[in-house]
C-alpha cells in the first residue's frame, strides 16, 4: 500500500523512475568491501513509517520494517543492501525494466503481481479496516451501511476494487486518494463517512489525526508481498528461502514485534506458508475471483466503462473550467488594460502569482488549505483550481490581443460617437478575441491534459482511472492506448473546431 | 472658388488653439472659422500640423490652450468632459487618411455599426439608409465585402459613407487623395461638390494643390502650427 503525502505527481507514474536516487543504507553498509555485490531495493520513504522512512534522529538513515527484511535478505545472499528511491505506485514498473532487483515497501499481494511479476512468499497478513467517525460508530458498521455515502481509499489498491464492487452492490461513492493521510483528515472534516484501508496504516494514523475510531470487522485480508522482475525467478526462490527461514527461526517476528505491527494474524499464516500449503493473495472479499487469472482484455472490458465515465468528467471539469477562465481572463485582461493604478497593479500580482506558482500548489491550498475556513467538494476546488490557474495565462494572451487591435480602429470607432465600452465590445473586443483563437485553442488542449492534476484531489478523472487500471492488471499497455485514444478523440476534435472558427473569423460567410 | 461671403453660419470656429508635443509645439496658437456650406482646405507641407488640427476639431487629440467649437458645442483647453465629446462627435465626421474601416466587419457592416449603437436607429432602417449610401457613393456592389478586399478607391468611398451614415453637419477628410489616381481625383471632388450641395460643410487637409484648387471654396496655408488664410 501506498502510505506517502506527496506533493509532486504527474499523470503516468512511469516519469517517476526515470529520476531514481540511490545511496547504501543500514549500518553494516559502510564496512562491506567495494566489490560486494549488492542488493538493489526499491521503496518509498514519504511518510512510510513504520514501513520505511527517514530516521527521526537521523534523516540520512532509512528504518522501518522493510528496510529490516532488506538486510536480512541482503545479509543472507551476501550482498550490500543498496537503498533505490522510485515513487510508490511506480515499483511494479520500476522492478520490471531493472532499476532494482526487488520491491520492498508494503506491496500488495496481488493476482496480477503474482502472474505478471516474481512475487515472494507474503511476509505479512493485515486486514482491511473500516474507519468511521465517533459519532457514526455505531451506524456505520460493515460496507452495506454506506448506501449513498462516501468512503475513501488508496486508488489502485485492491480496497479500492473492493469500493468500486461496493458501489455496484451498495449504492456508495468510492473516493480515491494518492496518500494515506489525507483520507483519515478528510473523514474527520466531513468530506468522507469512511476510511477502508489496512489495519497497519488506520492504526498509524490514530496517533496523529483524532476523531475516528476503526471498526473491529475486517472486510477483507491480504498480505505483503516482495516484488521481482518475471524474468529474476531464481533471485525470488533464494529471497523465499531467506524469507521462510526467518519464519521458522523468528526474525520476522522479532522485526514485526519491534515496530508494534506483530499480531494473531502472523502465525497462522507462517504455518500454512512453512507447511507448504497454497496461501491466496486475498481472502474475505468476492473482488478476489473477479481479479485472480483476469486476462488483460477481460480488465479492459470491464475497465472501459469507468474510463468513459473518467473522460467525461474529464471533459466536462475542461470545458466548465476553460469556461471560466475564459470569463475570467477577459475581466482580467480589461482590468489591465482600461483600470485605474491600483487596480491594474492588484491584477498583476494576481497573474504574477497565479504563473509563478505550481498548480499543484494551488489545488492543494484550495482543497486541503482552505479546508478549516470553506469546505469545497472536490469537484468544485479542481474546477476552480484549474479556473483561476489558467484565467492568469488567458488573460496574458487576451491583454496582448487588446493591445494589438490598431488604435486608428479605436480611434474611428471614437469618432462615429461610440462610447468607449462600444468600442471595447463591438470593434477592439471582436478582433482581439480572433488574434487570440489560436494560443487560447492550444491553452484548451493544455487544459484538458493538466486536469489530469485534480486526482490529488479525489477527483477521477482519466489519467488516474487508467493508473489504476494499469495498477491492477500490472500493465501499462492496454490501459495507456486506451487513455492516449481517449484523449485524443476529445482534443482532436476541440482543435478540429477551433480550426473550423479561425476560418470562419478570417472570412466571414456572405 | 468664390470665397465664404455666400453663407454666413460658422459652424466651426477655432479659437487660439495650441498643443504642444513632447515640449515641442505642434499647434501655436491656430484660430480659423468655417462657415455652412463651405469647403475649407487646410494645405501644408508633411508635418507642419494639419492632421493634428483635424484630429483635435474631433477630440482625438487633447490641447492645453484654446477653444474649439463645431454647430455650438465646444472643447476647451485642458480637457473637456466625456459627454461633450460625444455630443461633438455627433456633429463631425471624419476620413482618415488611411480610412480604417473595421477589419472584423464587412462593408453594409461597416457603415451600420455606428447607426445602430451611437444612434439607436432600428437594425433595418440603418441598413436601408447604409445601401442607399453606397449607393450614392457607387459602391453598393461591395457591401458583403471586407475591407481588406477593397481597392484604395473603393475603400475610401466605404469609408466616406460611414462618416456619413451618422449625418453629421460637419465632414473632416484627411489626405483624401492619397491613394487615389488622377481619374479617381477628379471623382471625388465631384462627390465632395455634392455632398456641400446637400447643405453640408467641410474641412479637408491636404497637400494636392491641383486637388485642393479643383474642390475648395477657400484654401488656408498651414505652417508651424498657424493658419493663415492664403495670400
Amino acid at each position: 500500500m501506498f502510505r506517502s503525502t506527496r506533493i509532486l505527481r504527474t499523470g503516468f507514474p512511469l516519469a517517476f523512475s526515470a529520476s531514481l536516487l540511490s545511496f547504501p543504507v543500514g549500518p553494516g553498509a559502510a564496512g562491506q568491501p567495494a566489490a560486494t555485490r549488492e542488493l538493489r531495493w526499491a521503496g518509498d520513504p514519504e511518510g512510510g513509517a513504520p514501513f520505511v522512512e527517514a530516521s527521526p534522529s537521523d534523516p540520512g538513515v532509512l528504518v522501518g520494517f522493510d528496510v529490516e527484511i532488506a538486510e536480512l535478505i541482503a545479509r543472507e545472499l551476501g550482498r550490500v543492501p543498496r537503498f533505490v528511491l522510485v515513487a510508490f505506485a511506480s515499483i511494479d514498473q520500476s522492478i520490471a525494466r531493472g532499476d532494482a532487483d526487488i520491491g520492498l515497501s508494503g506491496i500488495e499481494d496481488t493476482p496480477a503481481r503474482r502472474s505478471v511479476y516474481s512475487a515472494t512468499v507474503p511476509y505479512y497478513r493485515f486486514r482491511e479496516v473500516l474507519a468511521v467517525r465517533d459519532a457514526d460508530a455505531e451506524r456505520l458498521r460493515t460496507l452495506s451501511d454506506f448506501a449513498g455515502r462516501r468512503v475513501g481509499t488508496l486508488g489502485g489498491t485492491i480496497a479500492y476494487e473492493i469500493l468500486l464492487a461496493a458501489e455496484r452492490e451498495h449504492g456508495l461513492t468510492a473516493v480515491s486518494y494518492d496518500d494515506d493521510v489525507h483520507p483519515y483528515t478528510d473523514l474527520v472534516l466531513g468530506r468522507l463517512d469512511g476510511v477502508l484501508l489496512d489495519n497497519v496504516l488506520a492504526e498509524r494514523r490514530l496517533r496523529s489525526v483524532s476523531g475516528y475510531v476503526i471498526q473491529p470487522d475486517s472486510v477483507a485480508i491480504g498480505q505483503y508481498v516482495g516484488v521481482l522482475s518475471a524474468q529474476n525467478g531464481l533471485l525470488r526462490d533464494a529471497v523465499n528461502e531467506i524469507l521462510l527461514q526467518g519464519m521458522r527461526d523468528g526474525t520476522l517476528e522479532r522485526i514485526f514485534r519491534k515496530w508494534g505491527v506483530w499480531n494473531a494474524d502472523q502465525p497462522p499464516l507462517y504455518a500454512n506458508l512453512l507447511a507448504g500449503e497454497p496461501v491466496e493473495p486475498f481472502t474475505g472479499s468476492d473482488i478476489v475471483g473477479q481479479l485472480l487469472g483476469e486476462s488483460g482484455w477481460s480488465a479492459a472490458a470491464r475497465y472501459f466503462p469507468s474510463l468513459l465515465r473518467a473522460s467525461v468528467t474529464t471533459l466536462v471539469l475542461s470545458c466548465l473550467a476553460m469556461g471560466l477562465a475564459v470569463t475570467l481572463g477577459v475581466l482580467i485582461a480589461s482590468g489591465r488594460v482600461y483600470g485605474g493604478r491600483l487596480l491594474r497593479a492588484a491584477l498583476t500580482g494576481y497573474v504574477e502569482l497565479m504563473r509563478g506558482t505550481p498548480i499543484l500548489l494551488q489545488l492543494f491550498v484550495l482543497y486541503y488549505g482552505l479546508a478549516a475556513a470553506v469546505r469545497l467538494p472536490a469537484f468544485v476546488a479542481a474546477l476552480l483550481g484549474l479556473a483561476l490557474n489558467y484565467a492568469a495565462y488567458e488573460s496574458e494572451i487576451y491583454r496582448g490581443a487588446l493591445e494589438a487591435v490598431p488604435t486608428g480602429q479605436l480611434e474611428a470607432g471614437r469618432t462615429l460617437g461610440l462610447s468607449e465600452r462600444q468600442v471595447l465590445t463591438l470593434i477592439r473586443g471582436p478582433q482581439a478575441f480572433r488574434l487570440a483563437l489560436p494560443p487560447m485553442t492550444n491553452d484548451f488542449v493544455a487544459l484538458l491534459k493538466d486536469s489530469s492534476l485534480v486526482s490529488v484531489l479525489t477527483v477521477m478523472e482519466l489519467t488516474k482511472q487508467t493508473q489504476i487500471f494499469a495498477t491492477n492488471i500490472g500493465s501499462w499497455v492496454i490501459p495507456g492506448s486506451l487513455c492516449a485514444a481517449l484523449y485524443l478523440a476529445m482534443s482532436l476534435p476541440l482543435s478540429a473546431l477551433a480550426r473550423r472558427l479561425e476560418q470562419r473569423w478570417k472570412a466571414p460567410t456572405p | 472658388m468664390e470665397g465664404a461671403d455666400a453663407v454666413s453660419e460658422i459652424v466651426v470656429r477655432l479659437n487660439d488653439v495650441r498643443l504642444r508635443r513632447n515640449g515641442r509645439p505642434v499647434l501655436a496658437g491656430a484660430s480659423f472659422d468655417v462657415a455652412q456650406g463651405e469647403v475649407v482646405v487646410l494645405m501644408g507641407a508633411s508635418g507642419s500640423g494639419k492632421t493634428t488640427l483635424l484630429r483635435t476639431i474631433v477630440a482625438l487629440e487633447p490641447f492645453e490652450q484654446g477653444t474649439i467649437v463645431v454647430d455650438g458645442i465646444a472643447l476647451h483647453g485642458g480637457g473637456s468632459a466625456g459627454p461633450v465629446v460625444r455630443q461633438l462627435r455627433r456633429k463631425v465626421g471624419m476620413v482618415f487618411q488611411f480610412h480604417h474601416l473595421f477589419e472584423h466587419l464587412r462593408v453594409l457592416d461597416n457603415v451600420c455599426l455606428a447607426p445602430i449603437h451611437a444612434q439607436r436607429l432600428p437594425p433595418a432602417e440603418a441598413e436601408e439608409r447604409a445601401r442607399a449610401l453606397l449607393r450614392t457613393l457607387g459602391v453598393d456592389h461591395r457591401a458583403h465585402a471586407l475591407p481588406r478586399e477593397l481597392s484604395g478607391g473603393e475603400a475610401q468611398r466605404v469609408a466616406i459613407a460611414r462618416a456619413l451614415a451618422v449625418d453629421p453637419p460637419v465632414l473632416l477628410m484627411d489626405e483624401p487623395t492619397a491613394s487615389l489616381d488622377v481619374d479617381r481625383r477628379t471623382e471625388l471632388s465631384a462627390l465632395l461638390r455634392r455632398l456641400v450641395s446637400q447643405n453640408r460643410t467641410l474641412v479637408v487637409a491636404t497637400h494636392d494643390e491641383p486637388f485642393a484648387r479643383a474642390t475648395a471654396t477657400r484654401v488656408l496655408r498651414v505652417s508651424d502650427g498657424v493658419v493663415r488664410a492664403e495670400a
